[in-house]
């Protein structure tokens, strides 16, 4: 050991000369690159000082303090895991008993796809991380095919599926007139796209719009989807979210079920269950036979195996602790409920507010809308404005994350967006 | 190719879905197919989504074979022999043979569980940044010029095999050079990391059967002939699966190759402190090439040191020439991360983090840490006293002279097979053992097995 040592110190005193390029790095050509339009706001708001600031950029839950929440079912979870455990490779497909409880609450409980085995499912990084690996299974297994994308969308989905070397292409979703869905157009895109297109839809609480089709507009969007042979892909990030019950947030996923889609679907607990950082999902896809499921998953596996070999084990862990346990899965629901509830009483609130400070324009949308987001329909400049001189942070398409707005700031968030919309401010 | 169709309604009841099916098995096969642009919205184009004709789009996707590592366990688990040894995923266990978890890991999850102020938000893209600068302090050295001088940018990753990922990624796109260098053997998902990132994977040699040791002559001849700026992807220390290091001297000769060829290295540092017992000595390899000032990449997995596997916590590390440069770097690996899972699990780098950053809870590691190393290195003694009492033919030396968990005993495929048929013992087929697998009570099991394996097969 004591030469060992010897000859190290002798190494690392000498600044070699051999070959070392004493003039360039190998990454001098590297530009620095844009910050994340969603994840840049959060970093710009903890960088200011102001007192008044408000941050209603990422999608993250705030209670009316505006504190970030670890749910009562999830802290009791942990307590019962913690110390019980060991922390063991899970297999590349993820906890099993986790994926069976998280399909069930897509698919139904009595989802005779379930009982026949008829779902391939792997545990996920998450919604990110699910659409990922779906996003790559397209591509080594469709390698034709294109992924059809709502305007507007969560922006990281256009870098899913472009680094996943997919080609991309555009639905209409928004209509900016009426701030709610352009369903004309959605239609004719289903049409026009070539048979047999990938179509990637919000299950509910579109991201950032708030935007989501009424049930018949489901059951056209499913039928014309149906009738051209497309695959339907759902994220569906804010189950339980939207409505404040997961069975109905799930209604589109559902109906399309019931018209014999077989479906992709990737799921999210980082909203609902409030996991966020344990980065928990699953990516399900509906096949034809328990055969072609096994072969599916293992697939999956394959793609997963590369990437981080097995999923995080902790997180995985409280899901099903909470929801096959009824007093827990019960209070996980109430909870549910109370988030949902929160944040459709701010919109309320938000809307009224704008109301009573006189303000000339509709702002109706906010109450149409549905889940963590509005759509404003503030401009870029507007959004710079607010931030600038009221330190209200949000992404510059005007996306408002209601969670963030309390009791306490709604007043003020009211003024500012009235005070950069009043007719002659610029 | 595909024949028209039409339904009698905008909505097709199963019975004329079952009869359109049937209507298109009947029609001619080569019938072109056209859209009536009057009865546009009753004509059903076949295609591979539509329920009623039962194929799926992915009818075509084939079972993927077992991975060979984890599928050993899955073999394993099948097998109802009482006398069964699993000897494949390299994950550490006991004498009793069970998983451990570091007593000074289940302190600090408490801490974190017990701390009502804690919540599970998002981390940013690039990780804890606590854990992000203890990893490369750890790995690096604390008083390491390159850290001191902010040329090192590091992400936090999905243990060793995200990081790896990563940085392989960051490299097809950024790097000049898109030819990786591994070394022959090396572990099994090694190549498909590479591969699937985009770059092309070429061998050097590094194991010598003959000697079951270092292919030194080789590696300098490949590496040597390698073209300039390749990246030559190196194991810090513990080889896996075959548990041969290079001295230090050989290291330098290396790291003197590497430099005068501007070969890129990217180390991957899995077992830290599992090799000798000591931390700064397992890391000395990576050391001597940033003392140089050169540049490199390195991952470090917490998954056997810490005993976090499922966990899922790593570090990537950059070290590049300047800190204007590392910075841009930084901002580049968050746009390969975003799209894959957006930001990394908090949950095991918070408890590295703990751990790391408490004088007291660092040293009760390294206690804990020495320790496992200390009994596998107690299993290869035994190991290799059991096959010296019985005479097994051949030099088995090796077992005692490779480190870490890992032992390329030198058994053939049949070998192994036989072994996994006759005595229930699971390897992967290369031959390679996990050492932290055994136990006192197992290791006559092993050593007869090796035993007749030998001496039946050959």
């Amino acid at each position: 050991m004591a030469s060992r040592n010897i000859i190290c110190r002798g190494i690392l005193s000498k600044k070699s000369g051999f070959g070392i390029r004493s003039m360039s790095s190998w990454w001098g050509h590297v530009e620095p690159a844009l910050k994340d339009p969603i994840l840049g706001v959060t970093e710009a708001f903890l960088a200011d000082p102001s007192p008044n600031k408000v941050n209603v950029g990422v999608g993250a839950y705030r209670d009316d303090n505006g504190k970030p929440v670890v749910l009562q079912c999830v802290r009791e979870a942990e307590r019962r895991i913690v110390g019980k455990q060991n922390m063991e490779y899970l297999p590349m497909g993820g906890n099993v008993k986790m994926v069976e409880e998280t399909l069930k609450l897509a698919y139904g409980e009595n989802s005779s796809l379930l009982k026949e085995k008829r779902i391939a499912a792997v545990q996920a990084l998450s919604g990110t991380g699910a659409c990922r690996l779906f996003a790559d299974f397209q591509k080594r297994f469709k390698p034709d095919s294109e992924i059809y994308i709502p305007v507007p969308t969560w922006s990281n989905h256009h870098n899913i599926w472009r680094d996943a070397q997919v080609p991309q292409k555009t639905f209409h979703y928004y209509l900016p007139k009426t701030k709610g869905l352009d369903f004309e157009s959605l239609m004719v895109d289903i049409e026009n796209a070539p048979n047999g297109s990938f179509f990637l839809l919000h299950a509910c609480a579109h991201n950032p719009t708030g935007v989501d089709p009424t049930e018949e507009q489901w059951r056209e969007i499913s039928h014309q989807l149906k009738v051209k042979g497309h695959f339907p892909f759902f994220d569906m990030a804010y189950q339980g979210f939207a409505s404040g019950d997961p069975e109905r947030d799930a209604k589109a996923i559902r109906i399309f079920l019931e018209d014999g889609h077989s479906i992709g679907c990737a799921q999210s607990y980082a909203k609902n269950m409030g996991l966020y950082g344990q980065r928990i999902g699953c990516l399900s896809v509906v096949c034809q036979d328990e055969k072609e499921a096994v072969a599916v998953k293992s697939q999956l596996q394959q793609i997963a195996r590369p990437m981080y070999s097995n999923p995080p084990v902790h997180g995985a862990q409280i899901v099903p602790t909470i929801l096959g346990d009824p007093d827990l899965k019960n209070l996980w629901l109430q909870e549910v409920k109370g988030m949902a509830d929160r944040i459709i009483g701010m919109r309320t609130a938000l809307k009224e507010n704008l109301e009573k400070l006189g303000s000339s324009l509709s702002w109706q949308h906010i109450t149409d809308q549905i889940g963590m987001f509005c759509y404003s329909g503030l401009t870029p400049e507007q959004v710079d404005r607010l931030t600038n001189e009221f330190h209200i942070y949000m992404t510059r398409n005007g996306r408002i994350s209601m969670a963030g707005v309390t009791t306490g700031n709604v007043g003020y968030l009211a003024n500012a967006i009235h005070e950069v919309t009043k007719s002659g401010s610029k | 190719m595909r024949p028209q169709v039409s339904l009698s309604g905008a909505h097709g009841s199963p019975t004329d879905r079952r009869l359109s099916a049937l209507a298109r098995h009947l029609a001619d096969a080569h019938s072109a197919f056209s859209m009536d642009s009057q009865n546009a919205n009753q004509t059903i184009s076949p295609s591979p989504t539509a329920a009623f004709n039962g194929d799926s789009v992915f009818a075509n996707v084939v079972r993927a074979p077992e991975d060979p590592i984890l599928g050993v366990t899955v073999a394993y688990n099948k097998d109802t022999s009482p006398i069964k040894l699993n000897l494949g995923v390299g994950a550490y266990r006991t004498e009793e043979g069970k998983p451990l978890i570091l007593n000074v890991v289940r302190r600090a999850e408490q801490m974190l569980v017990n701390d009502q102020s804690r919540v599970k938000e998002y981390l940013p893209i690039i990780g804890l940044a606590d854990f992000n600068k203890l990893s490369a302090k750890l790995i690096f050295g604390a008083d390491s010029p390159a850290i001191q001088e902010n040329r090192v940018t590091t992400v936090q990753g999905l243990s060793g095999t995200g990081s790896l990922r990563v940085g392989a990624e960051f490299l097809a796109k950024h790097y000049h050079q898109r030819t990786i260098y591994i070394p022959q053997p090396t572990w099994g998902n090694h190549p498909k990391i590479f591969t699937i990132a985009g770059l092309s994977v070429k061998t050097y040699r590094y194991y010598d059967p003959s000697t079951r040791g270092l292919h030194f002559q080789g590696l300098l001849e490949d590496l040597g002939s390698a073209p300039t700026g390749a990246i030559v992807l190196l194991h810090a220390c513990a080889h896996n699966p075959t548990g041969v290091d290079p001295t230090l001297e050989q290291w330098e000769q290396i790291r003197k190759l590497m430099r005068s060829k501007g070969l890129l290295p990217f180390f991957d540092s899995a077992y830290q402190g599992f090799a000798s017992g000591s931390l700064d000595a397992d890391a000395q390899a990576v050391r001597i090439f940033v003392a140089d000032g050169g540049e490199c990449l390195a991952a470090q997995s917490y998954a056997k040191n810490m005993g976090l596997y499922g966990e899922r916590v790593g570090a990537l590390s950059i070290v590049c020439r300047t800190a204007d440069v590392a910075s841009k770097v930084e901002s580049q690996l968050k746009l390969v991360i975003r799209p894959m899972y957006s930001n990394p699990p908090i949950h095991g780098a918070s408890i590295v983090a703990t751990i790391l950053k408490d004088r007291d809870m660092f040293h009760e590691w390294t206690i804990e840490l020495k320790a496992m190393a200390d009994r596998i290195i107690t299993m290869r003694q035994k190991l290799f006293d059991a096959l010296s009492s019985r005479g097994t033919p051949g030099d088995w030396s090796h077992i005692i002279k490779q480190i870490g968990m890992f032992t390329f005993t030198g058994l053939n495929t049949e070998q192994v097979a036989f072994m996994t048929k006759e005595y229930h013992i699971y390897m992967t087929s290369d031959g390679r053992i996990s050492m932290a697998g055994l136990s006192s009570k197992t290791v006559p099991h092993l050593a007869d097995a090796i035993h007749a394996a030998v001496t039946r097969i050959v």
